[in-house]
């Protein structure tokens, strides 16, 4: 006899497995899932777009053999001493606190061997990471941990920090398990409490204070620095202009998917817009007040690759920034350390309680035992391997659209492969001359 | 140019003039007196200093006066404007009139004495440094204060205190309310005595009774995120 057909057990589309996941530990807990790493939702990115290349009405330049300059210039507009980078890939800002001793030394090493910058972040400036960064950024942030204007001195560019694209908005966390005795003492805080930064700065709101403060701090260092203002994507046109207006020498785009050391996850996965919809509003601004190039625009959030770099520098930024990729880079979610991501509940790949301070790469810690796991040099020369292959790889897209500099790439070197993302990045859809919202005829 | 006081006049000479001059000063500089004259409101003005000398502006100040000041001692025979003094580090600026918000935002040391009133936010993310405002402080003065002093002759606005941290706060007249996990606490004789050499270093002492002030400071139950606090963020 047949069996009756039946029907499998079936999953809701809208309450699927990690929802429902969700609503229990929300009912057990009472409070929010707070992590680390940006969104991990699926967005239009940069893989929907593609380069067309040379053909019969473009000729390419050799591989190896014919320049393609990558160099950039960032801060001519204002700064007396403005800097020069080898490659148009710099190092997003993390601080000393959610990262390791280790873990910031490596990334000035790499970024150094490589001819960029690198970033301090939230809690101030170390010996360390001013020692082993040849061009060291230094961010001034709304909490002002470990403000010091001699480290604003001995700094070779400013960035004024607004928000960051994990979350616009919001301030930043460090739970206690990571203020150790050096930490504490760096923010001028107790050991072991939660420790929030504030999410406005304490001295200015709106774009007229913003210019003022810009002027203070060029006043401060002599106006030989470069002033970047970083903002989260959220009005990226607007940002961008106000931004520009209140004496910018270089603005910073962080998009969504923008790595934060810890936020709560409804907060990275629903506030702010995808890197990708935020440059051609960012580029416009600048195009129309006549200071595209002028001003310089750095893009971030979600850069994995050369044609991650070269699809962002064709929609008109100047250069990108990394921060989880150059985190992988150096060891982070390393599957050698399976066992120890399963022990504590995670697995290689997808560990993102960065905050807990227990990462078992010794990157996201304070714990010395777990730092130590971390060999800045190697780690270093592993970020600097990886940045070269980004710039060969943006080279070789570069020369194969005939550009002898990776800044000559434009928006018509590029389609889409989605309606979204020809919307966002207002390239045509392949194989049609349709950019949504743009009239074709 | 040496020994004697320097005379800056900014209806002729640029700020970036005065400060270029100002920040170019070695620690041993024998030209330790400064005049700025017709200073009309401009931001910035004495912002960065790094060298012991004293610098005496003759009019009002606009916004960042004397904006992360190490070692000097900035005088302003008038009002300041919003965050004067901020993230100050060391040395010491006097404020004849009323200043803005955000006086001594940040400052991490150093003292800043303001004559009059002080607006909102005064000693905002204070890291370290010590304030005396003679007259009253606006609105959310002190929030998230993490470490030095804060010492009000007069009254506090809304907010006093919110979501503080380590720091020490006196207040003689009326507090308009607390903010969040902020509370008053005994003033006991060791609090006296923190209270009277800082106003002693204000040049103070016997203007006011310590015994009239008030202490508030944290009550550390935000330290540490807990679910059941949640209405109190």
């Amino acid at each position: 006899m047949e069996a009756t057909p039946h029907t499998p057990p079936r999953f809701s589309a809208t309450f699927d497995p990690a929802t429902l996941a969700e609503i229990r530990r929300a009912a057990a807990t009472g409070i929010y899932d707070i992590r680390g790493a940006g969104t991990k939702r699926k967005l239009p990115h940069f893989d929907d777009l593609l380069f067309l290349g040379a053909s019969i009405s473009r000729y390419p330049l050799e591989g190896y053999r014919e320049r393609c300059g990558t160099e950039v210039v960032l801060g001519a507009r204002h700064a007396k001493r403005p800097i020069t980078l080898k490659i148009p890939i710099t190092i997003a800002g993390m601080s000393f606190g959610s990262l390791s001793a280790q873990a910031k030394e490596a990334l000035g090493r790499g970024a150094t061997l490589a001819g960029t910058s690198t970033t301090t972040g939230d809690g101030g400036m170390t010996d360390e990471e001013r020692g082993h960064s040849q061009t060291l950024v230094y961010q001034v942030l709304p909490s002002r941990y470990g403000m010091n204007p001699d480290d604003l001195r001995r700094a070779d560019a400013i960035e004024v920090v607004v928000g960051q694209g994990a979350k616009p908005g919001g301030g930043g966390m460090l739970l206690g398990q990571k203020i150790s005795p050096r930490v504490a003492a760096m923010r001028t805080l107790p050991e072991g409490i939660d420790q929030r930064s504030a999410c406005r700065h304490p001295d200015w709101t709106g774009p007229d204070d913003l210019e003022i403060k810009i002027l203070e701090l060029r006043e401060i260092t002599d106006w030989q620095k470069p002033i970047y203002v970083k903002v989260g994507a959220s009005r990226p046109y607007y940002d961008t202009a106000l931004a520009a207006k209140a004496g910018a020498d270089v603005v910073v785009i962080d998009g969504m998917q923008g790595g934060t050391a810890a936020t709560q996850d409804v907060f990275i996965e629903h506030v702010g817009i995808p890197t990708l919809a935020a440059i051609r509003p960012a580029v416009a601004a600048l195009q129309e007040l006549g200071l595209h190039r002028r001003v310089q625009l750095i893009v971030s959030g979600g850069i994995r690759s050369g044609a991650d770099v070269a699809k962002a520098l064709a929609l008109g930024a100047d250069a990108v920034s990394i921060g989880t990729a150059a985190l992988v880079a150096l060891g982070d979610n390393d599957p050698r350390y399976e066992a120890d991501y399963q022990a504590l509940g995670s697995t290689a790949g997808a560990y993102d309680d960065w905050h807990e301070g227990r990462d078992p790469a010794g990157i996201t810690t304070q714990d010395a035992a777990l730092s130590a796991r971390l060999d800045p040099v190697l780690a270093g020369r592993r970020l600097a391997n990886y940045l070269a292959v980004l710039t060969l790889e943006t080279q070789a897209i570069a020369r194969a659209c005939g550009k002898s500099h990776v800044h000559n790439l434009e928006p018509e070197d590029l389609v889409a492969l989605t309606i979204e993302a020809a919307a966002m990045a207002q390239v045509p859809l392949a194989g049609t001359n349709w950019i949504p919202g743009k009239a074709t005829f | 140019m040496s020994g004697g006081a320097q005379t800056v006049d900014l209806a002729s000479a640029s700020l970036r003039d005065l400060n270029a001059a100002l920040h170019a000063l070695p620690h041993d500089t024998n030209m330790t007196r400064w005049h700025v004259r017709n200073p009309d409101g401009r931001h910035a003005i004495a912002a960065g200093l790094t060298a012991p000398v004293r610098v005496e502006i003759d009019g009002h100040a606009g916004y960042y006066c004397a904006g992360m000041n190490m070692a000097a001692t900035v005088i302003v025979r008038g009002n300041a404007g919003t965050g004067v003094a901020e993230n100050m580090m060391s040395g010491r600026v006097h404020v004849l009139g009323d200043a803005s918000q955000s006086a001594g935002a940040s400052a991490h040391g150093g003292l800043l004495l303001i004559e009059g009133n002080a607006a909102a936010r005064c000693g905002i993310s204070l890291k370290g440094a010590d304030i005396v405002v003679k007259g009253s402080v606006g609105h959310m003065s002190a929030f998230m204060a993490q470490s030095g002093t804060l010492a009000v002759f007069g009254d506090a606005g809304e907010g006093f205190g919110d979501s503080i941290y380590e720091a020490h706060l006196y207040v003689r007249g009326r507090v308009a309310s607390l903010g969040a996990d902020c509370i008053e606490k005994p003033m006991r004789d060791h609090h006296r005595a923190e209270l009277l050499a800082l106003l002693s270093e204000a040049g103070a002492a016997g203007a006011v009774d310590v015994g009239a002030f008030r202490r508030y400071g944290s009550a550390r139950t935000l330290y540490t995120f807990h679910v059941d606090n949640a209405a109190a963020y």
